[in-house]
């Protein structure tokens, strides 16, 4: 078993709080728009080869919120200069959701930032067609429900079975208004990252869809094939939003298999 | 003690079933929607305003929702303009722009300019930060509502008194060119009264500039709680409150017969009432309460806050997707209905009834301002016509009258933050504890 750590480090101007666990070349976790949700099977698999380094997105409890930081572009910049103060050289990575958007921007303004890029029903480009589902609209549980295709998965009573606590519930509100603060509009896009990331030719990209997948829909993932054709996608079945946990092993395979080329 | 009148507007032709089975008035689809009716209702509330007038209330009260039909001033400046050149004496008491909805201040304060030279001085302008619902309509960012409140606030205070031509670059707003040809006729500015449910955020902030806070339609109890913080907050910037910082709103349906006042009052529950006015999901959108807000809520599942419960927040919401038994939902909002009476949260009755209500809560609060808030739902004309009537002719005078011999002066009478406190010395009760004693409410 890896022993994953909690620590904060100074880094980007702030006091950082990352989880690491695991050995080998890092592998940069960009967690969720609804934070971190603990260590996983496929935190646990990928572990196993990688020292896995997962940075708590400031705003979301645990590291301060950066009242500058205002939109995803301004994240993106601020997780840059962590990874240079972290002295990591090139690294690969790996975004779910609101953070593919974050690892999308780092990419587009630094195409040699990352070796591989796996982006997992990523936001941040407008969906070819569709609409990216509004989390704000929502009460949290219709949220959570709703991003889950497979609510029979082991993993998705553990992370959000049972009844939530006042703590879960404020680390929940914490994580909604800060991704509401930077991407309430245009809605958890940028209207220029496709054009800039068309100038990242030299990154192996990954995009992981599950195939049941209503939040972010099919037009996403084409959206982003369209800024990068050389982009690879890998459709996990029986699983919606969160393929990690509805179907870890497709999830681990597919991702495994792309980051071991 | 200024008399207010208010009416939320309500677009009285929506099937109350739709409502109910949207579990909001927010979001019921606008295609019920009929022109015809609208217009005839447009009007007829602008007369309502001018009737208020005539029987001798001094402040006519309007406010601003989007997108629902529990209310139709979607765009209340337009109201507060005719209205300006329509009535002659009555103030015209605005609660309020919400700010960070429109989001454009400078516009703002040129509007609001234009309706206090034209109503000469009668322009009431107070701020609110949009419920949660409009946050959506506007698609304003509901995490940087209160910076934009503030900010558009201070934006509007300056435009209004600093000499141009200027540059603003703030956080949220900029503008080039600030030199607007339409200033305020009061000088230095028109009065602001600042309405809430009870946010202490709300409440400091009031307090912090010495603006009159008008709790709409609060339990007598929390609302002392907050008018004594108020006092406290104002104590500390060396300035004694009294009942000129304070207003007070309460909805109020009168008839010539208690049978009649019950039958029609029942309105304010209309669809479900003001608990209604949108679902959890519109009404507490992702960064639109303050982190020590949410803390509360999240710490008492059982409580309800703003009408929102943790157990709202945590169930699914939308529209009833089940059949809904409307008997039963309306069984319950009538005994919310009487139970709110009893607590002296809604008025109704005749004037014998009603008046001797008014002054408890008047000894209790001591507010200088004091508004009375119009039945919702499909009350005809003529029976909202004569609520109006015999407020105006027999409780508005009694209330005067009472207010004088009480000593409640209104924020005209004594100008909010002018009575000084000298630092260490005791400040005087704002309201009357012993008095609320009196009042037996149910939990």
């Amino acid at each position: 078993m890896a022993q994953e750590t909690e620590q904060t480090i100074k880094a980007g101007g702030t006091e950082l709080t990352l989880v690491r666990g695991g050995s080998g070349r890092p592998l940069v976790i960009f967690h969720d728009e609804l934070g971190y949700t603990g260590w996983m099977g496929w935190n646990e698999a990928l572990a196993a080869e990688r020292e896995l380094i997962i940075p708590l997105q400031p705003g979301f409890g645990k590291t301060p919120r950066l009242d500058w930081i205002m939109n995803y572009r301004d994240l993106g910049g601020f997780y840059q200069r962590v990874l240079r103060d972290m002295n990591l050289g090139q690294v690969d990575v790996i975004g779910f959701s609101a953070g593919a958007f974050i690892a999308a921007e780092m990419a587009a303004s630094n195409p040699d930032i990352f070796g591989k890029m796996v982006l997992v029903g990523p936001m941040g480009l407008k969906p070819e067609d569709g609409q990216i589902m509004d989390m704000f609209d929502k009460t949290i549980r219709t949220h959570l429900v709703l991003t889950v295709w497979n609510t029979e998965a082991p993993e998705f009573a553990k992370i959000y079975g049972g009844d939530m606590s006042p703590e879960q519930f404020e680390l929940f509100e914490d994580a909604r208004s800060e991704t509401a603060r930077l991407g309430w509009e245009p809605y958890m896009f940028n209207p220029s990252l496709g054009h800039l990331l068309q100038g990242v030719t030299d990154t192996g990209t990954l995009l992981v869809w599950g195939l049941r997948d209503d939040f972010t829909p099919r037009g996403c993932i084409e959206a982003y094939k369209k800024a990068i054709p050389s982009a690879q996608i890998a459709e996990i079945p029986e699983a919606g939003h969160r393929p990690e946990i509805e179907n870890p092993d497709a999830f681990i395979r597919a991702v495994k298999g792309f980051l071991a080329d | 003690m200024k008399l207010g009148y208010f009416t939320e507007r309500p677009y009285r032709w929506v099937k109350e079933e739709e409502v109910l089975k949207n579990r909001a008035f927010f979001a019921v689809s606008n295609a019920q929607f009929d022109r015809e009716k609208a217009a005839d209702d447009y009007n007829y509330f602008l007369d309502e305003a001018c009737y208020a007038e005539e029987l001798g209330f001094d402040a006519v009260a309007l406010n601003e929702h989007h997108g629902n039909p529990f209310c139709m001033g979607s765009v209340m400046n337009v109201e507060a303009a005719i209205l300006a050149r329509i009535t002659r004496k009555v103030k015209i008491v605005l609660i309020g722009n919400p700010l960070p909805v429109i989001k454009h201040p400078l516009r703002m304060a040129e509007e609001l300019a234009e309706i206090d030279l034209i109503s000469r001085g009668r322009l009431v302008t107070g701020w609110v930060r949009g419920a949660g619902s409009e946050q959506f309509f506007n698609n304003a960012n509901p995490a940087y509502n209160r910076e934009m409140f503030n900010e558009a606030h201070d934006f509007i205070v300056q435009a209004w008194t600093r000499p141009g031509p200027w540059r603003y670059e703030g956080k949220h707003f900029h503008y080039r060119h600030v030199n607007p040809w339409a200033l305020p006729y009061q000088k230095p500015y028109p009065q602001m009264w600042i309405p809430g449910v009870l946010s202490p955020e709300t409440v400091l902030w009031c307090a912090d500039h010495a603006y009159p806070y008008i709790g709409l339609g609060t339990s007598l109890g929390p609302t002392a709680d907050l008018w004594d913080f108020y006092a406290d907050q104002a104590a500390k910037h060396g300035y004694q409150a009294g009942s000129e910082n304070f207003g007070y709103l309460i909805p109020t349906f009168l008839a010539e017969t208690e049978e009649k006042a019950q039958e029609l009052g029942r309105n304010f529950v209309y669809g479900g009432g003001q608990g209604a006015f949108s679902r959890p999901e519109h009404t507490l959108p992702p960064g639109y309460n303050s982190k020590n807000a949410i803390r509360m809520l999240a710490k008492q599942p059982g409580g309800s806050w703003l009408g929102i419960s943790r157990e709202k927040i945590n169930a699914e919401g939308g529209a009833a997707t089940e059949d809904v038994n409307y008997d039963e939902v309306r069984k319950k909002l009538v005994a919310g209905f009487e139970k709110a009476q009893r607590n002296h949260q809604i008025l109704i009755g005749t004037p014998d009834t009603v008046i001797p209500k008014v002054k408890q809560i008047l000894d209790v609060i001591r507010p200088g301002v004091f508004t009375f808030f119009a039945v919702q739902g499909p009350v005809g004309n003529e029976d909202r016509m004569t609520s109006l009537r015999l407020l105006g002719e027999h409780v508005v005078p009694a209330i005067r009258d009472y207010a004088k011999e009480i000593g409640l002066k209104d924020p005209f009478t004594r100008l909010p933050g002018k009575q000084k406190l000298t630092s260490g010395v005791q400040r005087d009760p704002v309201v009357d504890r012993d008095a609320l004693k009196h009042i037996k409410f149910e939990g």
